[in-house]
């Protein structure tokens, strides 16, 4: 069995920033593989690790700059990986869901995999669709917001379970070819050993172009436009203590007497 | 062209709180495209849900007698038929884990632009303008895009739609293609059960992200300890395995309403607030000023954790 997982580098933000029209500049900004899809890539590695699947192949759409943090997935056990990426895709402001989902497309049939495995949402612009986009495109089933996968996929079907909320999960069988969208706690992603880094830089990362990936440079343009950026208004009207942690613990426990609720 | 389509979400025989307020979010667009509002609710005791959300301003409620319980399959065939009989403007789904199981699907088949966890939505008959956070709610954004869209909307942003609506309510005659439906739901466990029912307790003292290192939380145990109080804590921690299931706060987790709820290096994600909002008084002890805990403490202490916990600690021994 051959798994594809979607991988992302996501930017994460300073505590401290400043916007600069409908982005955060730059001086403010990281980069780190989406916490989503890290758990998606365990998942893909112990299923190899337990000789159901073959190969795992990561696939992330993004420029040159990030293939250290694409690098991070080879170096936690994953084969080889694509990127996509394209001049057309440059100054894109909003690479929508419908784009991606078009891009993976690309790839996805040009990789044939049995399982699809994709992270939740993103940790920056947090969508949280193309997994299940993907799979309609690529008429394969799925599931949504997966915290448990049996590890045996007999007979062609994945034995999920689905997070909902309020603390209930779903007990679900999807059948396989299918994109399943991974969620955080599913299993606890392991930190890349030296000698794992070591072989993720001689592990083939293959660049493709839009072209390469049979999608036409028309799928840049998007139906929807970010027109602004702004710090959401607070609407806090808290009591902040000042002064140092023994004045402020002091200031918590005094609190605590008055409402009773200290011992 | 100019109606409003929303979908209904409901789970093992109620309604979720979500589905009267989607009846908000719709009548508020369809008032400015001057259309009407239409209401779908499939699976389940739709008979009995559909007498429940004939609230004011719903104009037609389609009813999809198939099933008992959520199918994405089910879900998205049905959607996009009634959307080949209604053509709507706009479809609204909520933004719920069963949101998000079909409302990609729905937007890819009909080749429609899609606008997920919207909090925010205005249209002035043609344009659409979707306010969505960004980078874990430090920042807002609006998207704007002219006709036709799928949206799904946050639950708990707009208030839930009251009083009584005379829509009508037919059974949708949908024609489902079994052939296509590649999943099975087998059945519902609830989690977080065992020895500790966060729920119960007057006082918890909530650990989240910013105690960085599992052998830490022993400082947050010995201040439960000292102030009588329980500990519970925030996804991340639960996810790492460093607590217990039984132990999270929010949407997934448990909805506490405890006396005080004192909340230790928790960022405060809106899936964790929607577990803790109800608390009577909430304090904050985080080093970042701007977290959106900050938003709804009552209290607060911007200092290093490791400072201050053990020196509370200190007070009670």
């Amino acid at each position: 069995m051959k798994i594809l997982v979607t991988v992302k580098e996501v930017a994460t933000v300073e505590d401290e920033f400043e916007i600069e029209g409908t982005e955060i500049a730059d001086q403010y900004l990281g980069a780190d593989l989406n916490e989503w899809d890290d758990y998606a890539v365990e998942e893909a590695v112990q299923l190899q690790e337990a000789g159901i699947a073959d190969e795992v192949v990561t696939v992330t759409i993004g420029p040159e700059d990030c293939e250290q943090t694409i690098r991070q997935a080879l170096a936690k056990g994953a084969d080889r990986a694509v990127r996509v990426w394209d001049d057309a895709l440059e100054d894109v402001d909003l690479l929508d869901v419908e784009a991606k989902t078009e891009i993976l497309r690309g790839v996805v049939e040009e990789e044939d995999p049995d399982l699809v495995l994709s992270g939740v949402q993103s940790g920056d612009d947090s969508w949280g669709a193309t997994g299940v986009s993907l799979a309609e495109e690529l008429g394969f089933e799925w599931a949504a917001v997966v915290n448990h996968l049996e590890h045996d996929l007999d007979d062609g079907i994945a034995s999920v379970r689905r997070e909902l909320e309020g603390g209930v999960e779903e007990l679900t069988d999807v059948e396989l070819p299918a994109v399943l969208t991974i969620q955080t706690g599913i299993n606890e992603p392991r930190y890349a050993s030296l000698r794992g880094i070591r072989q993720a830089q001689r592990k083939p990362l293959d660049v493709q172009t839009l072209a390469d990936v049979g999608v036409d440079e028309t799928v840049v343009d998007s139906d929807l436009e970010l027109t602004d950026m702004y710090e959401p208004e607070s609407e806090s009207d808290v009591t902040v203590w000042e002064g140092s942690a023994e004045e402020t613990a002091g200031e918590l426990a005094d609190l605590l007497e008055e409402k009773g609720v200290a011992p | 062209m100019s109606d409003v389509l929303a979908v209904a979400d409901h789970r093992r025989g109620d309604l979720r709180d979500v589905s009267y307020e989607i009846i908000t979010a719709g009548r508020e667009l369809a008032d400015e495209t001057g259309g009407d509002l239409h209401l779908a609710v499939i699976s389940g005791t739709v008979d009995e849900f559909a007498e429940k959300l004939d609230r004011e301003g719903v104009d037609a409620i389609h009813t999809v007698d198939y099933g008992e319980e959520f199918n994405h399959g089910v879900y998205a065939q049905t959607v996009t038929q009634l959307y080949d009989d209604l053509a709507p403007q706009y479809v609204l789904t909520p933004n719920s884990v069963n949101g998000l199981d079909y409302a990609p699907a729905v937007a890819n088949e009909l080749g429609l632009p899609l606008v997920t966890d919207t909090v925010g939505l205005e249209t002035d008959g043609d344009t659409l303008t979707a306010t969505r956070e960004m980078y874990g709610g430090k920042v807002e954004t609006t998207t704007e895009l002219e006709g036709q869209a799928v949206v799904t909307i946050r639950g708990a942003e707009w208030p839930a739609a009251d009083g009584t609506g005379d829509a009508t309510i037919e059974a949708f005659d949908v024609d489902v293609d079994e052939d296509a439906l590649g999943t099975t739901v087998n059945g519902f466990e609830e989690v977080g059960g065992g020895d500790v029912d966060i729920g119960e307790a007057d006082v918890l003292v909530s650990v989240g992200r910013g105690i960085e290192e599992e052998e830490n939380l022993e400082i947050i145990e010995e201040l439960a300890d000292a102030l009588d109080a329980t500990v519970s804590a925030s996804r991340p921690i639960v996810d790492n395995g460093w607590l217990p299931k039984n132990r999270q706060v929010g949407q997934s987790g448990k909805v506490v309403t405890p006396d005080v709820y004192v909340a230790i290096g928790i960022s405060g994600a809106v899936q964790h607030v929607a577990g803790m909002k109800g608390s009577d008084t909430i304090v904050a002890i985080n080093t970042d000023p701007n977290a959106p805990i900050m938003d709804i403490a009552d209290y607060a202490i911007t200092d290093d954790l490791f400072d201050v916990v053990p020196a509370l600690t200190e007070r009670f021994q």
